[in-house]
């Protein structure tokens, strides 16, 4: 395979113009392999490898992968991982059988943060600054159970990369609610019953954004829906020491109640509806979001999904339009807070032009009661 | 020691734990057949020289271009491209330019002299292909290149049938066409000029010829009854794009009218212009969007002071002037006559109102068919008489050099395989590659390169080609806007969005295979896949 002979720019992720589909896809055979995703590489880690129990067309593994591998990379190979109880850890480990190809440690639901403070210390006493510590868990281990833990390691500055993979519930015990589900969405601690069906408008916490008030060195938020720009996160994350947040939507076959085949598009109609902004913080300040490609619709996103078919008839048309007006609002304030249309003329660039510096707003000081900006 | 206590059992590997089971459906890879292709009257494999230009690759990529049209840098000049009337790129932004690529690609060849051998060993058969246009060409370059020996008999002085009498400099310039003939003819094909084959069996039995391959094309101006006068002048379209051809224009006079709406008609309008008409008027009894001609040639003549008149006919014609009468459309669409009548000023009246084949040398040949003034022939361009096939204008279809170049390779097939006893090998096709098989998602937005243009006013007066061609840098650009509808091209995607890692890579080139033991079935590489080229498929249970 020649490598191609156009007026290319040199090898960097951002601005590179290739029109097929290079700038979106995993990789692709005319471009640059330093250009493709860590996952177009047949030689990637395979962090968490086949034989795992997760459901089909699950978000989570796919998130974990995609980050592991990310990190795996980043690291040459020197990192350690840090489990929550949930999901993940089940569905990866069921004695004596693990998916894991990293070292790998497991201690209980809430404490997942303070014990990578704990393998960062003792890596430390020992000397060993090459060997990165990452914890993980879902939304439930990291907005719930084990947020006190989580920021303590985030003022203490404790040198881990945290990620939370966001499912939006409880999912592995039966799919209940979190302080991460967003409004109307049915759970089973949530019915879509009465008047107000599904999760209350006005409860629960936008995580990103408390992470942000920790004024910690680096917080991210991504989706599985866009590798290019995951990968690129947890490379710069990788790149700095000290507490480090990254925030990825997984979109869950089982407690959405959507089709498995539809993970990736739910968690990129997340992102170009507007519902779950995507963008990344320094120290404090929002310095990048993704800018919307083709805005969609909440309905768009709310209707292949069974957590929300209290809104709509059978037919598909809205049952709740004050509802769903609710959600469109939300979007619609994200959009307009974090500035996700902005700078629409760069849409042919290709990938890594549409990033760009936010509007201005000092998210720090915003409300932090709104989970994907509810309230 | 007895066996340990479960709780020290030794830690294993989840890959003992085969998901596949859970399976209900299966993904598994196909190749459609991508719209350009079917489109494709020469039956080029659009997407595959694509495929090798995307990569910068052009003489891989003319060589696949070779494979099915020997004539690329004149079908890339003057083809009508249905391929990019189907291109699914145009439901997304602007079809692929693929003219303007295998332009490009002809281009490069004559530039840089690049050959094609015969392929097959020499049979010891000897063909006759009577004429030279572009259906005689093609069916000799194929033939050639099965090892048969070609003679191709042309009535005119020089090769190259209509798109050198027909197709007016400004489109297709002599020297392209000149080279490509010369290709054909480098490869041993006999090239005998000024010799009109006038009855076929005989020259197959004289002269010892295993088969004929007939293309002799559509050259006669169809006329229609117009009362002149004396002096009006009057003459046939053909004939004028010949003789301006062979450098011996005819003198027109300043008001030039042109009956008619088909491409001939707008090639005459467009000639007049350039032979030095202040006024060219096209007359046309019926509408613009019921006018055969392609929507590019119109506009470009518009764009040149050619002007329309809708809806009227010639009534009669005069020294210096004309009588038209006014149409209007029944509510079938068909033009009547409404009596009243209006006076045009003009020094000639070129008559473009459709061609007719010359079949004289098919006299007394019984056993050929001919109805509606065409030699009826198979999907296989075979006729009634043994070892006689025809294509081209002679044959009913489309009459465009596109079309006669897919009739003469198909001939070539059908020849060569009757030469030697087989029935020819038609797979049938893959299904068809439609757009809503695609995730548009992943294309970036790239609208189409606009080519150069020829000043306007330079066009009026000269027969300096009007269009102009890609250079390499956005030939490649607009190469790699081609979404590869249906077939994979290796992007990765499916190896990467896979939760299960049941994606196997197997290296470039090799594409990808799914591995069934772990693959949970959930389709998310299906859905994810950009060009469609994955399905999902019920398990056997």
């Amino acid at each position: 395979m020649t490598s191609p002979p156009s007026a290319d720019p040199p090898a960097s992720r951002e601005g590179v113009k290739f029109y097929q589909v290079g700038s979106f896809a995993a990789g692709n055979r005319l471009l640059d392999p330093a250009l493709r995703t860590v996952q177009a590489d047949e030689r990637r880690a395979n962090s968490l490898t086949s034989g795992h129990r997760a459901c089909q067309g699950c978000g989570e593994a796919l998130g974990a992968r995609y980050t592991l591998d990310a990190v795996m990379r980043a690291t040459g190979g020197q990192m350690v991982a840090v489990n929550a109880t949930g999901c993940l850890e089940v569905f990866s480990t069921p004695f004596p059988e693990t998916s894991w190809r990293v070292p790998w440690l497991h201690s209980l639901f809430g404490n997942a943060p303070a014990v990578a403070t704990g393998v960062a210390a003792a890596l430390r006493a020992q000397g060993r600054t090459d060997v990165r510590v990452v914890a993980q868990a879902g939304d439930g281990g990291t907005v719930d159970i084990g947020f006190g833990c989580l920021s303590g390691m985030f003022e203490r500055n404790d040198d881990v990369l945290f990620v939370c993979y966001d499912n939006e519930a409880y999912m592995n015990t039966g799919v209940q609610r979190s302080s991460a589900t967003p409004p109307a969405a049915r759970t089973a601690t949530t019915e879509a019953v009465g008047p107000q069906p599904g999760n209350p408008f006005g409860q629960g916490k936008n995580l990103p954004l408390l992470a942000i008030a920790h004024d910690i060195p680096y917080v991210a938020t991504a989706t599985v829906a866009d590798l290019h720009d995951l990968e690129a996160k947890v490379e710069r994350a990788m790149a700095v020491r000290g507490a480090r947040y990254l925030h990825v939507l997984v979109p869950c076959p089982l407690g959405w109640g959507s089709a498995p085949r539809d993970t990736v598009r739910l968690a990129r109609l997340a992102k170009e509806t507007g519902l779950f902004p995507v963008l990344e913080a320094e120290h404090g300040e929002v310095v990048r979001v993704s800018r919307i490609r083709h805005r969609q619709p909440v309905e768009e996103y709310l209707r292949p999904q069974g957590r929300y078919a209290h809104l709509f008839t059978a037919s598909g048309a809205p049952a709740r339009p004050d509802l769903i007006g609710g959600l469109q609002r939300i979007a619609d304030r994200n959009v307009r807070r974090f500035g996700l249309l902005d700078g629409g003329d760069d849409e042919d660039q290709g990938r890594g032009s549409g990033d760009r510096a936010p509007a201005g707003a000092d998210p720090a000081g915003a409300s932090p009661r709104s989970p994907t900006g509810a309230g | 020691m007895a066996e340990p206590f479960a709780i020290t059992l030794d830690v294993g590997s989840s890959l003992a734990n085969r998901t596949g089971a859970w399976r209900t459906e299966r993904p598994v890879y196909v190749d459609r057949l991508p719209p350009c292709n079917e489109a494709c009257p020469a039956g080029e494999n659009v997407q595959r020289w694509l495929y090798h230009a995307e990569e910068g690759a052009y003489e891989p990529a003319w060589r696949q271009l070779m494979e099915e049209n020997p004539l690329p840098a004149v079908t890339g000049r003057v083809c009508y491209h249905p391929c990019e009337t189907a291109c699914n790129r145009g439901q997304l932004d602007e079809a692929v330019g693929i003219s303007a690529v295998e332009r490009f690609l002809g281009d490069q060849a004559i530039e840089h002299g690049w050959r094609v051998a015969a392929a097959a060993p020499s049979s010891g058969k000897r063909i006759l292909v009577c004429g030279s246009g572009p259906s005689g060409l093609s069916a000799a370059y194929h033939l050639r290149r099965r090892g048969h020996a070609v003679t191709v008999r042309e009535a005119a002085a020089l090769p190259g049938g209509m798109m050198r009498y027909g197709i007016p400099a400004y489109r297709l310039p002599r020297d392209v066409l000149q080279a490509e003939i010369d290709r054909i003819l480098a490869l041993g094909v006999e090239l005998q000029l000024g010799r009109t084959v006038t009855d076929v069996p005989a020259a197959m039995t004289a002269e010892g010829f295993d088969a004929v391959f007939l293309a002799v094309g559509a050259q006669i101006g169809r006329n229609a009854y117009i009362p002149a006068g004396d002096t009006a002048h009057v003459l046939d379209a053909l004939s004028m794009l010949r003789s301006t051809a062979d450098e011996r224009p005819p003198l027109l006079g300043r008001r030039v009218v042109v009956y008619g709406g088909g491409n001939t008609a707008m090639d005459a309008a467009r000639t007049a212009r350039r032979l030095g008409a202040t006024d060219a008027v096209v007359v046309y009894r019926r509408t613009r969007d019921r006018m055969p001609a392609q929507d590019a040639e119109v506009e470009e003549a518009t764009a040149e002071g050619v002007r329309m008149k809708w809806l009227a006919t010639v009534a009669r014609a005069d020294a210096g002037k004309l009588l038209l009468e006014r149409m209007v459309l029944d509510e079938r669409g068909f033009p009547q006559p409404t009596g009243e009548f209006e006076e045009l000023l003009a020094d000639a009246l070129v008559l473009a109102l459709g061609q007719e084949a010359d079949l004289s040398l098919l006299q007394g040949v019984t056993d050929v068919t001919v109805a509606e003034g065409v030699v009826q022939v198979g999907p296989d361009m075979a006729t009634g008489h043994p070892g006689v096939f025809a294509g081209g204008d002679m044959v009913s279809g489309e009459r465009t050099a596109t079309v006669a170049v897919g009739h003469g390779k198909r001939a070539a097939r059908t020849i060569d395989a009757w030469l030697r006893g087989a029935a020819p090998a038609a797979a049938p096709p893959p299904p068809l590659a439609v757009f809503s098989l695609l995730n548009p998602w992943y294309y970036a937005d790239a609208p189409k390169t606009v080519r150069p243009e020829l000043d306007l006013v330079r066009r009026q007066s000269t027969f300096d080609e009007v269009v102009g061609g890609l250079d390499e840098s956005n030939a490649l650009f607009e190469a790699r806007r081609c979404l590869s509808c249906g077939n994979c091209f290796e992007c990765d995607n499916c190896f990467g969005v896979c939760p299960d890692n049941a994606v196997r890579k197997l290296g470039p080139g090799l594409r990808y295979q799914f591995d069934y033991d772990y693959c949970k079935g959930c389709g998310i590489c299906v859905e994810e896949c950009p060009c469609g080229a994955i399905v999902m498929e019920p398990e056997r249970i």
